[in-house]
Formats: structure tokens, C-alpha cells, sequence
């Protein structure tokens, strides 16, 4: 397969596996793509692998087995890396927005030094310094009043508040890779909208590289560009999101029929009729 | 915060918290008329025992061969011959003013003993959760760390085996081992009694008031007398230190703003040390509150066995002299001490944590 | 899919409960360190059954041409300083402990459930009232509390093992209200409510078995501390009086002699010691055992 030359990560054949009593349980089998300065979305039911893979490529998962043919982050082999480089390019220019700022935030720190703190790992400074760089990231995420929101804690804070400075915190460095793992299923649906617009028009802005990681597939193929199915561990159809209507593989047409639509028949929604043939990803997917 | 199945001692979970069951935070008020009622209760049950003794009170004033009169006279002066509810109205007046009677044994005002032995004990008692939190906090968390693999199983059982002893006999055989056999520390008592009564400090801490005094010598003795009893009684107490700081750090560990920390690129010892133990450090103060109570149930038992002038010391004598009164006083001031300590870590719990601001 | 209809059928009505009793021994017999306690506590029970058969001597006659004797020879562990023999007073110390622990869990379980799950659940006035008396004896260390009562009524075996009895309680009374209070709105209780089931029955019937699990860990744990709180009575001479062969009292009788003659205090001692751990363990592999979250880790 022939990548397009600014490709940023490229995931050959990634497999997870954890320990159990009965031997190795797949999470994630043979998953493959690439990833350019564009959103891609991956979407997937509970138990489809799909916040696994997030976490894989971080490295963050240290119970699992993780193997690949190839897992290139810029041309870095990211499996191989030892644990201290992994630390540079955790945060600096790999991150992960978390689902629920109410748990992915430290609870007894201020919301401003969490986002502080993410400047300071990898950058030497003063904690002024650091201090007005978070301060004009809170800004670019559209808080209003940052001084003051700075000097908060996060269980004063509102659902989309938090999850915008979980963005500012995740993109003050200006990472080249950003994964959104659920980033709004924790907000209200009157909120999702905006805190999308703003991650869309960071990554934009900065020429980042968006994997979003949702179950939702009416809000991934209208924000993506590209949109990867996963179903029990593996990648069965991938697809441009302006081609969604045109999927073949099975399970995405099944998700595709049990969406509601305005002006749609009025007939019970369809229901997923689960066949082991399914699991068979389409060629070129995997 | 959980209620946890916690060890049988020191009582885990403080006098019916400062949260209701819901977990919302009690009134300030409220809490302070639990408190006086719990006191107040404190008060019925050690005047309920006190009553109950056999000894008879009168005898063990007078002795035995005191004649009829002075029996009576005696009887009268101590209002045995009242109503019982009338008796207990006095009591609750001494206890107020401060009159707690006089000790068989010394002749003086039960009181003024107490604040004679307590700085010897309070000593000891400081100087072991030291060691033990010292001890017990560290080993807690590199238990949560390292969950299920060997170190947390090693830190088990040996926080358990100090949770197990009986202490008066650890006490004993460290006495045999540390000071008969290898002389490696001062032997029975707070020094050398080469030294007692050199230093008569302000204080009655022998560390400060040698220091002060600038004696070097009887500093070190003292030093030395203290480093066993401290230890022996920290490392019992460090097991629920231990397995309360290990269970604190699994229930962080588990949040996910430790991956949030990890995502940033913190590496694994900052994120456990600058945002998961930060997390408990409230947590851990009460629990030390609540341990500095236990240690007094050990210091009874260890000052026996290392003849040291304190508070446990004192118990015991008048208890085998039978000065039921004294002990009494002295199991009534246990009492306060540890609702003092309870509503001391309530208190450091509402101050500290930011969520209930 | 197994077909339910044709599921294998329980051989008597008293199979379904006895599978998870063995399930959890068979979990504790997996660990070495519960495995352990479990084989002490058994040897314990062995040990105190057997105590005459296996006693070499009378653990009360004297001896006085031969005291003090060094572990060796007739004398297991030694002689002490009347001339007993001490393995034969620790064989029979075993029956005083199993004793002790026996007649304090006997009591303590049963009133800790009852006064917990009456405060947690009626609520109110019961609740407040029950819980006032609770904290009150929770204001005390254990072995203090025992203390005073035993020098209240004087001291006796007998004395030693009501106060311990009566100060160990309150922690088996607090937890089995948090655990009531857990249940008391679940849709079940409500449901035998509406049968028109008596608060009672429903306590009895509905609340107590939920209780159970961690009550019992707890009063395993808390035999540990019984033990240590009956032999600190015992060394301080408000126990079991003298010639019991009660392990504390020996320890502090050989208290004396300890520098000269280490046998008199460190057989005792390792047994009270050996004892703890064991409940300690065991009620920490129960712990594991019967916690819900570790239910998959099996």
C-alpha cells in the first residue's frame, strides 16, 4: 500500500492480548492503518477494542502483550522505544483526551496547574511562565474568563468546561497526534456541538492528527474525514466518512439501518442480527 | 470515603464521622452535641464501673482495722451514703472542676499524677507512630504498586506478623535480644539511672529537656532507652497504617485522572507520588490520628514490661493496688483523649479536602 | 448454550450451600499465607481436643527438684520455675484459648448483628439511641475498656472473657449497620415489605444473610485481637489466675526469670504469637475470598 508522504502514524497488524486463566484473550487482532494531518474516526461497540487501541499506542496498557508489524510514529518505532523515550513522547507530541473530565481530572489541584503542569513536563521554564502559556490555552479553547477558571477546581467546574481544558491541557504542547477517546459521551448533547467545534478548529489550525475513538457513528462520520469499523477486536471496513452510505461490509450496513432518520420509513428500527461471518474484516481494512 | 472491614484496633471508623450516611457533611453544631452526648456517656459508664467494683472504696482508704466511726465518717465524706443519682451529680461535678480524688498511693491529686506520667508516655507514643507511619506509609504504597506480586504479599505478612504480637512479650524479647545480648540499646526505664534526676526539665519531654539543659549524655541515654519500646510499638502499630495506605492508593490508582498524569508524559514515580499519594495525604492524617489512640492500649502493656514512668505504668499500679478511683480517672482520660483525636482528624479531614469546602 | 431445563440437578437441598462453603476453602487453600492459617487454626482445634492424650506430664504438678530445666531431655520446652512441665501448660493453655475465643465470638456475633441491623434498619430514634451507646464504647481502646471492667468485677477467667466480650462488640454492631443501611432500600426489601412481612422476619430473614459475609471475616480478624487482649489481661495478672496454664499468665510469671532462662517466656509467647497470625491471615484470605471484586479473579 502506497502512504500518502505526510503520514504521522502507521499501524501494521497491531494485536493486544491480555493474560487470563485460560490463556491469551484478544482485545485487538491485526489492526492496520495510516494517519495523516486528518480526523479519523474509529467506531465501535462496547468490547470492540476500540478505546484499547488508544491506550495501546501510548503504551499505557502494561498488563497487555502488544505486537505489530509496524507501529511508526513519525517515522519512530514506537514498540520498541524504551520506556524513558516513551516519556517524551507521551504528552509532548502523542496525547489522549480522556471520556469524563469529572474523573480524568485530578481532584484536590487547581484545573489551571493540571494544564500548567503538562507545559512543565516537557519544557523547561519558570511556573510563570508556564502559567501564561496555560493561561492563553484557556483562551484558545474559548474560556471566557481564564484567570478565574484557572484557580478552580474541577468539581466546580461544568461538564463542557472541563472536557475544553482536558483539550487545552492535552494540546498546549502541540502534540502532532491527538486521540479523542470519547470526547463528549459524558456531555450533555446541547454541549457535544461545541466542544467539537473547538477541538475541529484547534486540529485544524495546528495540522494535527485526530483519531476519535467513539460508539457513536452519526457523530464520527460527520466529523471525520476517514472512518475505521471495529468489530470484536478487528477493523472489518475502512471508509471515507463522505462515503458512508456506500459501506459493504455487513455490520456497518447493520449500524447504518438502525439509525433513525427524518423523513425515514416509520417501521420498527432494525435490530443487528449478530453472524459469526462479520468478523471477517473486508479486504484492505485490516 | 468507604467504610472499611477494617482490623478489629484502633477502631477504624471515628465516632459516627463527620458524614451521614448519605455522605453529606454534618452541621458544625450537630457535631459538637454528638460529641458532648459521647462525652457525657463516657461519664455514665466509668461512674457505672467505678460502682461496680468489688473493693470496698472505704476500706481502701481507711484500711482494715479503722474503727466504726471512722468507717462511717469516711463513708459519709466520700457520699456513698446518697442516692445514686446524687452520687453521680457529684461526680459529674468533680469531673468538672478538676477534683478527681487522691491517689492511694502517692498521697497527691490523682490529676497532678496524671500530668506527672503523661509526658513520658506521650514521649514514647510520638516517637513511635514516627516510626511507625515512617515505617507503615511507604510499605502501604509500594503494596498498591506492586499489587498482588511478591512485595505486596512480603508487606502483608509483615505488617500482619507486627499486628500479631503481643507486645509485652516483643517488648520482652527485644529487652533479651537488642539490650542483654547485643547491648545495642539502654535497657528498662527512660535512661541509665546513673542519670535520673539530672535533668529536671521544663518540659517533661527527656529529648527537649536534656537539649535544653545541654547535657549530651543523658540525652543519648534517653535517646537510647527510647528506641526500642518506639520501635516495637511502631512496628505494631504501622500493620493498619500499612494496609489503609494500601488500600487508599488502590482506590486512586484506579482513577483515571493517574492515566490522565501518565498521557502527559509524568512518569510512573511522579504520577504515584505527586498525584496519587497527594490524593490520600488528608486521608492518612486521620489515620494516624486514629493510630496515636492504639498506641495507648500498647503503652500500657510496654511500659510494664520496660518499667518506663508513664501514664500505662501508672494504670497498672493502681490497678493492682485496687485504687479504683485513680483508674478510674485514668480510663476516663483514655476515653477523652481518644474522642479528642477522633474530632482532631474530622476536623484536619473537613480542613484539608478541598471537596468539602 | 447449556439447555437450563437439563441442567444438572443438586443432589439434596443442602448442595447449593455447601458448594460455595468449599469453593472459598478451596480459594483460601490456594494462598499460601491463608493456606497457613488455616493449618494452624486446625492443629489449634487438634491440639485442644487431644491436649491429656498428648501431654507428656500434668500441667499442675510441681516439681521442685527440677526447676528451671532447659528445653531437652523428659521436658519439651523446659521446666518452669515450680517445676512444671510447659509443653504439657502450653497443650493445655491451647483448651483456655480455644475457650476464651470460642465463648467471646459466640456472643459478640450474635449481638453485634442483632443491635446493628435493628439500628440500621428501623432507624429513627432506635438508631440514634443505638448508636449513642455504640460510639460510647468506641471511645475506648479494647484492651483498656477491658481493663476496667475486669478490675471492676475482679479478676477471674470468667470476668476476663465478659469484658472482652463486652468491648469487642461495638465494631461487629458498626459494621453490620453500614452493611444494613447498603440494603435496607433495595427493591427486595421493599417488595417482602409489601408482602406484609414484619420488620423482624425481614431483618432475620432478608438483612442478616447480607450482613453475614463480612461479619464473619470480621469476627475472624477480631479473634486475633482477642487473643492478644486476653494474654496482655492474662500478663497482667487480671486473666486466668494462677495455676492456670493461661499464656499470658505464664509469661508473666516467667517474667522474672527470663534473662537466665529464655525457654519460660518464648514458648508461650511464639504460641500467642503463631495463634494471632493465623486468625490474621485466615480473616484476611476470607477478606479476599468473599470480596465481590476479586469474585473473577478466581
Amino acid at each position: 500500500m502506497v502512504l500518502p508522504h505526510d503520514t504521522i502514524l502507521d499501524v501494521g497488524k497491531l494485536s493486544v492480548s491480555y493474560r487470563s486463566d485460560t490463556g491469551y484473550v484478544d482485545a485487538v487482532r491485526n489492526i492496520s492503518f495510516s494517519l495523516g494531518r486528518e480526523k479519523l474516526g474509529i467506531v465501535g461497540e462496547s468490547g470492540s477494542g476500540k478505546s484499547t487501541v488508544g491506550r495501546a499506542l501510548l503504551r499505557l496498557l502494561p498488563t497487555a502483550r502488544i505486537t505489530a508489524d509496524r507501529l511508526d510514529f513519525q517515522g519512530q518505532p514506537l514498540l520498541e522505544l524504551s520506556e524513558k523515550q516513551m516519556l517524551d513522547i507521551r504528552g509532548r507530541r502523542l496525547s489522549m483526551i480522556l471520556q469524563d473530565p469529572k474523573f480524568s481530572l485530578n481532584p484536590i489541584r487547581r484545573v489551571g496547574d493540571q494544564v500548567a503542569e503538562a507545559y512543565l513536563i516537557h519544557f523547561k521554564c519558570s511556573k510563570a511562565d508556564a502559567r501564561a502559556k496555560a493561561m492563553s490555552m484557556l483562551e484558545a479553547v474559548q474560556i471566557r474568563d481564564p484567570k478565574r477558571v484557572y484557580d478552580l477546581y474541577p468539581h466546580e467546574v461544568s461538564g463542557g468546561m472541563g472536557q475544553r481544558i482536558m483539550i487545552a491541557m492535552m494540546l498546549l504542547t502541540d502534540p502532532d497526534v491527538v486521540i479523542a477517546d470519547e470526547p463528549t459521551s459524558a456531555l450533555d448533547v446541547t454541549v457535544r456541538l461545541q466542544v467539537l467545534g473547538i477541538l475541529d478548529d484547534l486540529v485544524s489550525q495546528r495540522g494535527i492528527g485526530l483519531i476519535m475513538i467513539s460508539h457513536d457513528l452519526n457523530l464520527v462520520r460527520n466529523f471525520c474525514d476517514r472512518v475505521l469499523i471495529m468489530y470484536a477486536g478487528q477493523v472489518v471496513e475502512s471508509l471515507k466518512a463522505s462515503e458512508m452510505e456506500s459501506a459493504r461490509h455487513p455490520y456497518t450496513q447493520g449500524l447504518l439501518a438502525a439509525q433513525p432518520r427524518i423523513g425515514g420509513s416509520r417501521a420498527p428500527l432494525s435490530v443487528l442480527d449478530r453472524k459469526p461471518e462479520w468478523e471477517i474484516p473486508l479486504e484492505g481494512a485490516a | 470515603m468507604t467504610i472499611s472491614t477494617g482490623n478489629a484496633s484502633p477502631r477504624p471508623v471515628g465516632l459516627g464521622s463527620f458524614l451521614r450516611p448519605g455522605g453529606r457533611v454534618r452541621s458544625l453544631g450537630g457535631q459538637v452535641v454528638s460529641i458532648l452526648v459521647t462525652l457525657f456517656g463516657l461519664l455514665v459508664l466509668t461512674f457505672v464501673i467505678g460502682r461496680m467494683m468489688p473493693a470496698d472504696p472505704v476500706r481502701a482508704i481507711v484500711g482494715e482495722d479503722a474503727t466504726q466511726d471512722t468507717y462511717r465518717m469516711v463513708y459519709e465524706r466520700l457520699g456513698l451514703d446518697r442516692p445514686i443519682w446524687e452520687q453521680f451529680f457529684r461526680y459529674l461535678g468533680d469531673v468538672v472542676t478538676g477534683n478527681f480524688g487522691v491517689a492511694i498511693r502517692t498521697g497527691q491529686p490523682v490529676i497532678s499524677d496524671i500530668l506527672h506520667v503523661m509526658p513520658a508516655t506521650i514521649e514514647l507514643a510520638t516517637f513511635a507512630i514516627v516510626i511507625g507511619a515512617g515505617l507503615g506509609i511507604p510499605l502501604g504504597v509500594i503494596a498498591a504498586v506492586n499489587r498482588d506480586k511478591l512485595a505486596d504479599n512480603v508487606i502483608r505478612v509483615f505488617s500482619l506478623l507486627g499486628h500479631s504480637m503481643p507486645i509485652f512479650w516483643t517488648g520482652m524479647i527485644g529487652l533479651i535480644i537488642f539490650y542483654a545480648s547485643l547491648g545495642w540499646v539502654g535497657g528498662s526505664g527512660r535512661m541509665s539511672s546513673f542519670y535520673i534526676g539530672l535533668v529536671r526539665g521544663p518540659t517533661g519531654f527527656l529529648l527537649i529537656d536534656s537539649l535544653i539543659a545541654g547535657e549530651w549524655d543523658v540525652f543519648w541515654s534517653a535517646l537510647n532507652h527510647l528506641i526500642l519500646p518506639a520501635s516495637l510499638l511502631g512496628y505494631s502499630s504501622s500493620a493498619y497504617i500499612t494496609r489503609m495506605t494500601r488500600s487508599f492508593m488502590l482506590d486512586q490508582l484506579n482513577q483515571e485522572y493517574v492515566t490522565t498524569a501518565r498521557v502527559k508524559g509524568l512518569s510512573r514515580h511522579d504520577t504515584i507520588w505527586k498525584h496519587a499519594f497527594v490524593n490520600i495525604r488528608v486521608q492518612l492524617v486521620t489515620i494516624v490520628a486514629l493510630s496515636y489512640g492504639g498506641l495507648l492500649e500498647g503503652a500500657v502493656l510496654i511500659e510494664t514490661v520496660f518499667a518506663w514512668p508513664g501514664f500505662g505504668q501508672y494504670l497498672t499500679n493502681n490497678l493492682l493496688i485496687g485504687d479504683m478511683n485513680a483508674v478510674m480517672t485514668c480510663v476516663l482520660i483514655v476515653g477523652v483523649i481518644f474522642i479528642g483525636l477522633n474530632v482532631l482528624s474530622d476536623v484536619l479531614y473537613r480542613v484539608f479536602d478541598p471537596r468539602t469546602r | 448454550m447449556t439447555d437450563i431445563v437439563n441442567a444438572p440437578k443438586p443432589a439434596s437441598r443442602r448442595q447449593p450451600a455447601v458448594a460455595p462453603l468449599l469453593n472459598v476453602l478451596r480459594f483460601l487453600l490456594r494462598s499460601p499465607t491463608s493456606a497457613f492459617g488455616l493449618a494452624v487454626i486446625t492443629l489449634l482445634v487438634l491440639l485442644a481436643i487431644f491436649a491429656p492424650l498428648l501431654a507428656t506430664h500434668d500441667p499442675y504438678v510441681q516439681n521442685l527438684n527440677n526447676v528451671l530445666q532447659p528445653p531437652g531431655g523428659n521436658h519439651l520446652f523446659g521446666t518452669d520455675e515450680l517445676g512444671r512441665d510447659i509443653f504439657s501448660r502450653l497443650l493445655h493453655g491451647t483448651r483456655i484459648t480455644l475457650n476464651i475465643i470460642f465463648l467471646v465470638t459466640i456472643t459478640v456475633g450474635p449481638i453485634g448483628l442483632a443491635v446493628g441491623t435493628i439500628a440500621g434498619y428501623l432507624g429513627g430514634i432506635f438508631d440514634t439511641i443505638l448508636m449513642r451507646i455504640t460510639d460510647i464504647f468506641l471511645s475506648f481502646p479494647g484492651l483498656i475498656l477491658a481493663l476496667a471492667f475486669v478490675a471492676a468485677l475482679g479478676p477471674s477467667l470468667n470476668n476476663a472473657i465478659i469484658a472482652i466480650a463486652l468491648t469487642s462488640w461495638p465494631p461487629i454492631a458498626r459494621l453490620a449497620r453500614a452493611e444494613t443501611l447498603t440494603f435496607r432500600s433495595s427493591d427486595y426489601i421493599a417488595a417482602a415489605r409489601l408482602q406484609g412481612a414484619s420488620p423482624f422476619r425481614i431483618i432475620m430473614h432478608s438483612i442478616v444473610p447480607m450482613c453475614l459475609p463480612s461479619v464473619m471475616i470480621r469476627l475472624t480478624l477480631n479473634m486475633a485481637t482477642v487473643i492478644l487482649t486476653a494474654a496482655g489481661l492474662g500478663f497482667l495478672g487480671l486473666g486466668a489466675q494462677p495455676p492456670m496454664p493461661e499464656w499470658g499468665a505464664m509469661i508473666a510469671t516467667g517474667r522474672r526469670y527470663m534473662l537466665d532462662s529464655w525457654w519460660l517466656v518464648t514458648f508461650p509467647g511464639v504460641s500467642i504469637l503463631l495463634v494471632s497470625l493465623a486468625f490474621n491471615l485466615l480473616g484476611d484470605g476470607l477478606r479476599d475470598a468473599l470480596d465481590p471484586k476479586q469474585m473473577n479473579r478466581r
